[in-house]
């Protein structure tokens, strides 16, 4: 039995009829059919629940109270000390700066030739630097053998810094009861996910990136250049690569395993490498690390070798910083 | 080259490397790898100890195949041994102690970062212990501002993620006042190496050239290095760092990071600029009052608190500010006293934080004095070791406190020109300390009617008890067999000319 409103032909069987656009066109005049049902996908509406302050609101909330409380419009006492405050800030840095500008006016004047600076540490370097590091970029040779203690430092100075990143940012997926993840707030679900003119960019400059990357960081101790800016190349050559496609692909090849592992890695064979060599150093024993021909890629001993490591643990901080600023999760 | 003479660069080398493995390994495992990387390090550096005082001389180690003023170079003598050795016994004791709270407090897939960063802060400490370079020093002086910042905020709360906020700002204000010392220095010098760079300042020094930028130079290390270990104007950090950071945090960061810089500057002193330009440069002056200043004032801030570990803190104010006080005396003898002070003090400190943590967990976790009233009944080791951290503190014979004061004095007697001003502020501190010290003694004390005195039961009770019986043998060492000490401390310091 057709329903009431329902548009019938005298003309043509129900059946039939019923395949015709008149038909649809008079049933949707008619609205005894709703389009969306069965269309569009439907939900009740979440209610909603009462969230907790935020940091901010907390803070507002703390000063709204510190303004009532000292009342600084109207506190005549405060609002001096206030102005007084500033006042002695100002004329602190001002001073400050003045005594700095003044002694550095008395240092000793930069590019003469008798400057305390020019002694016989850097005439060294330069001299026999090459004889003695096996690496054609003097600077490298520097960092990373001469002073590879620091360079040592240095590196752990990052991994330090990224480990104290990852306890403030670090946000694990929380289980849920029933076993699966519960999904944190980030903004791979807002981003517009398919910019075509960044990704075709994209596509043409990261490998292109990463490639001189790599180069800088295997020549370092060839020409300029070196771990330090190599790993950072790479670095901004894989966050192109995210900002371009997403979580979802960056995640297949750089997960947090990826940066636990290659950073141990990395730091491990610096610290194993460079302890032989500080040990039969400091031991006067003979290294048994060729030196090799100055000039040809595989050369000036364990410089490469560290370059590698430095290069490694810059890039993996570069983009563990970026992931952890931008959603708290690999 | 003897075996023994390595055990600097094996210490460093280890403390780095158990740090690098810690975040491959599960928290448990990375606890031991510290655990042990720690005790073998206090092994070998009293082996180094002993090694030293058999000799009698200090030896130069170069890390590297160069010599050193090309290479890197570290230098052990018998007060860096001693330094690290002292510094592993309370890292070890602080973790032993703190490790039940930092279950609760830390969540679990963090511990194992926490251990990276003891571990690292270790190695960073004993490189400012053992170097002779000031860049080596610069480089693990960041090592330690960033792992300390770390171990601030790994209790995530919100006030310990503004404590860490205003540790770091402080703290690279520090580093950035430090820096540029150093920057300058090496202009003035051409040198990093420590030794050559204290020829070439002698020089400067009698030659009379480069007098204003020496100068600056001087204040700006020694201001940096001041701020760094919360001496009393720029000391803002240090209480909410202390009082809200995870309780082996606040121990290792009372005790040991505001130590390592101490140390550094009494090394930059001795080895850098050579005592005599650094006590002609007038800025001993301004240390001695600044120091003065946080005696009094630290311990008034810490009368007026209401929250013990807040107090507890704002007592290190005080206790830096004696030991800048012994700096800013200018003689030998006062340098003896403060290097004692920053031993005696690291003992206590950590002592009293971590008891504070027991007695406060036995009062339903607040901190707050009214709800601590009879903590001592409820749990009895930790009430006994607070009362021999304070009676330390306030300066009781037997206890640690008590000599360094004694040697304090001793060294004021010899100055003339500093002795009033510095007998009367102690004995002024000396009572403000035993005013809040006691105030809390007799608080906890208080028996509060005919409550339950139940101890609490909690999984790792064995190891806090024995954390505290080591704290408290130590203070007792300290106290009662100080003499040796005073000689080891007197015999380094000659070393370090």
């Amino acid at each position: 039995m057709p329903g009431r409103g329902m548009p019938m032909s005298r003309l043509k069987p129900r059946s039939e009829y019923e395949k015709t656009g008149s038909f649809r066109f008079w049933r949707w005049l008619a609205g005894s059919r709703d389009p969306y049902v069965g269309e569009v996908e439907m939900k009740a509406q979440i209610p909603k629940e009462p969230r907790e302050l935020t940091i901010r609101e907390r803070m507002q909330e703390r000063q709204e109270l510190l303004t009532r409380v000292y009342d600084i419009e109207n506190n005549k006492k405060i609002a001096f000390f206030h102005r007084i405050y500033v006042l002695a800030a100002v004329v602190f840095c001002l001073c400050f700066a003045g005594i700095l500008v003044a002694m550095v006016s008395m240092l000793p004047p930069t590019g003469e030739a008798d400057r305390p600076v020019n002694n016989e540490v850097p005439a060294r370097y330069i001299e026999s630097g090459l004889q003695e590091t096996g690496a054609v970029n003097i600077v490298t040779g520097m960092i990373l053998d001469y002073r590879a203690f620091d360079t040592f430092g240095e590196s752990n100075v990052l991994f330090a810094a990224t480990t104290t990143v990852l306890i403030l940012l670090h946000e694990k997926k929380k289980k849920r009861e029933d076993g699966t993840f519960e999904e944190i707030p980030s903004d791979r679900l807002l981003e517009p996910k398919q910019d075509a003119i960044l990704q075709a960019s994209a596509t043409v400059l990261v490998p292109v990136i990463i490639l001189f990357g790599i180069y800088v960081i295997l020549n370092g101790h060839l020409s300029p250049g070196g771990g330090f800016s190599g790993g950072a190349i790479i670095g901004a050559g894989l966050i192109l690569y995210l900002s371009a496609f997403g979580f979802e692909k960056t995640e297949k090849l750089f997960t947090e395993k990826t940066y636990k592992y290659v950073s141990f890695g990395a730091l491990t064979t610096y610290c194993l490498a460079k302890s032989y060599s500080f040990f039969t150093g400091a031991n006067h024993l003979e290294s048994h690390i060729p030196l090799g021909t100055p000039g040809a890629i595989l050369s000036s001993g364990l410089i490469l070798v560290l370059n590698i490591c430095v290069g490694m643990v810059v890039a993996c901080t570069m983009y563990t910083f970026y992931v952890m600023f931008r959603k708290g999760d690999f | 080259m003897d075996l023994v003479q390595n055990f600097p660069f094996f210490s460093i080398m280890l403390s780095m490397f158990s740090g690098i493995v810690s975040p491959v390994l599960p928290p448990a495992a990375a606890k031991w790898v510290n655990r042990a990387a720690v005790t073998v390090i206090g092994a070998l550096s009293l082996v180094l100890l002993l090694y030293l005082l058999g000799t009698g001389e200090s030896y130069v180690f170069m890390m590297g195949h160069f010599p050193a003023p090309w290479g890197n170079e570290i230098r052990a003598g018998v007060l860096e041994a001693g330094m690290a050795l002292f510094f592993c016994i309370i890292m070890l004791l602080s973790l032993l102690g703190g490790n039940h709270k930092l279950l609760t407090e830390v969540a679990g897939e963090k511990q194992s970062l926490y251990y990276i960063l003891v571990n690292l802060l270790l190695s960073s400490l004993l490189a400012l212990v053992y170097t002779n370079d000031i860049f080596t020093a610069y480089v693990f002086v960041e090592i330690n501002t960033i792992t300390a910042c770390g171990l601030i905020m790994i209790r995530e709360t919100g006030r310990t993620i503004e404590a860490a906020v205003r540790y770091m700002i402080m703290s690279l204000l520090g580093s950035g006042m430090l820096l540029l010392g150093l920057c300058i220095l090496y202009d003035l010098t051409g040198h990093l190496l420590m030794s050559n760079m204290r020829e070439q300042v002698a020089i400067l020094a009698q030659s009379g050239e480069y007098h204003m930028p020496l100068l600056v130079t001087i204040a700006l290390i020694s201001v940096g290095l001041s701020i760094k270990s919360a001496l009393f104007p720029f000391h803002a950090w240090l209480p909410d760092a202390y009082g809200y950071s995870t309780v082996s945090s606040a121990a290792i960061l009372s005790s040991l990071v505001s130590k390592g810089y101490i140390f550094l500057l009494i090394k930059l002193i001795y080895r850098v600029f050579g005592f005599q330009v650094f006590h002609d440069s007038k800025i001993v002056n301004v240390l001695f009052l600044f120091g003065l200043m946080g005696m009094i004032f630290g311990s008034l801030s810490a009368i007026w608190e209401n929250d013990i570990r807040r107090m507890i803190a704002f007592s290190s104010v005080a206790q830096i500010g004696y030991i800048f006080m012994g700096i800013g005396m200018g003689t030998q003898a006062a340098m003896t006293a403060s290097l004692f002070h920053v031993m005696s003090h690291a003992a206590t400190k950590s002592l009293l934080f971590i008891s504070a943590a027991g007695l406060t967990d036995a009062s339903g976790g607040s901190k707050k004095f009214a709800d601590l009233t009879g903590a001592g009944y409820r749990d009895v080791e930790a009430g006994i070791a607070f009362t021999v951290g304070a009676l330390s503190m306030v300066g009781l014979p037997l206890f640690s406190g008590f000599i360094s004061k004694l040697l304090f004095a001793q060294a004021a007697v010899q100055n003339t020109g500093k002795l009033l001003p510095a007998l009367i502020v102690l004995g002024i501190s000396t009572v403000l300390n035993a005013i809040y010290f006691m105030k809390t003694v007799i608080r906890i004390y208080t028996p509060v009617g005919d409550e339950v005195r139940s101890r609490p039961a909690s999984g790792g009770r064995a190891l806090y008890v024995a954390a505290l019986m080591g704290f408290i043998v130590l203070n007792l060492l300290l106290g009662v067999n100080s003499q040796p000490i005073v000689d080891m401390i007197g015999q380094g310091l000659g070393m370090f000319a």
